[in-house]
């Protein structure tokens, strides 16, 4: 059975860490990573990427629009 | 196994949310969290799917949102503290036919333009007005602004705004909704991702009136938040707005095509 999946691309340069897509995040697939980025914030990265629906709510919140979101069917 | 998933995924054709074009590569100065970069992106993402970049002036604020110059891949034309839409006016009177929007914070609109947001509303300018409101004055450090809840701490009212001395939040979208030259008023916030969706379409609606050619101000009050003016995290920031702020300030639309949808007024408990 093919199943819709998501995927979230982060410009983990970018991210500034404030954790909003975390929270808006129904599937609880995002989290802010343990390592920084070039600007010492830690970034949001996709930890249970099986899980992600695609369905652009973190993008959505994201006021640095660093978040680009792919959804395909995969059988 | 994971990874080549992903890799089926991630290609140009799936993508279903990217940033937009009128974006600039420019990274935001604002704070983490700051409801500010939402919504530049959704103003910019309205101008885009609406198709008319090349029509649109924008009028940049004094505030946080100084640079927003810098951000908008379109026109802008940056204005004197508060007199954004006194600049809007003369831009959209000698160019009738361009879209012209002013993004203004509230202690641009709501103190030091006051006069100047007042008349051009009754003067009923096509034009449509941004409006963030975050109760504070960001860029300077936190102090208080009209907008400021009573009992909030600021850095210029340590003990709580006391409405005896500083006088009462001024709601200045119901003020202006009830003067008969505006046409839309509408509240919205950035703090969920529906939230966001909505504040959209309100932006989306107020230009396309613009286009229509009738007189009438279209005026988007958005609540935001300010992360580090009220000394919290975003994510607490923004359910605090959503406990407090919106008792105060209700969203919701006010007014649409010059018709009043609620009282404006609000009797003081």
């Amino acid at each position: 059975m093919s199943k819709v999946r998501g995927a979230v691309v982060v410009d983990n340069n970018k991210c500034k860490g404030c954790g909003l897509c975390v929270e808006a995040c129904p599937c609880k697939v995002l989290t802010l990573s343990q390592k920084v980025n070039l600007k010492g914030y830690s970034y949001a990265y996709m930890a249970e990427p099986d899980k992600c629906t695609g369905c652009t709510n973190c993008a959505t919140v994201c006021p640095d629009a660093v978040i680009t979101v792919y959804r395909a069917k995969i059988d | 196994m994971e990874n080549n998933i992903l890799d089926q995924i991630i290609k140009p054709e799936n993508c279903v949310f990217k940033k937009t074009r009128l974006l600039t590569d420019k990274p935001f100065h604002y704070c983490p969290g700051c409801g500010h970069g939402v919504i530049h992106r959704i103003t910019m993402e309205v101008i885009e799917e609406l198709g008319i970049e090349e029509q649109t002036i924008g009028v940049a604020p004094v505030g946080c949102a100084v640079m927003a110059y810098d951000y908008m891949d379109i026109d802008v034309q940056e204005a004197a503290h508060g007199r954004a839409p006194a600049v809007a006016t003369g831009i959209k009177r000698v160019y009738p036919n361009k879209y012209v929007f002013t993004y203004q914070g509230d202690g641009d609109l709501a103190a030091i333009g006051t006069a100047e947001t007042m008349h051009c509303c009754n003067r009923g300018e096509n034009i449509l007005i941004i409006f963030v409101n975050n109760g504070i004055y960001g860029m300077t450090g936190g102090q208080m602004a009209p907008t400021t809840l009573e009992g909030a701490k600021t850095a210029t009212c340590p003990y709580g705004r006391d409405v005896s001395t500083m006088g009462y939040p001024i709601r200045i979208t119901e003020l202006v909704a009830q003067l008969p030259a505006v046409r839309f008023v509408t509240r919205q916030s950035v703090h969920t991702p529906a939230a966001v969706r909505k504040c959209k379409n309100a932006i989306k609606k107020a230009m396309q009136y613009q286009s229509e050619g009738k007189q009438g101000t279209c005026i988007v009050e958005v609540l935001s938040n300010c992360n580090s003016g009220w000394k919290m995290s975003p994510v607490q920031a923004n359910k605090w707005m959503e406990e407090n702020t919106f008792k105060y300030y209700q969203p919701g639309d006010i007014k649409d095509n010059f018709k009043l949808l609620k009282s404006p007024v609000i009797e003081q408990q």
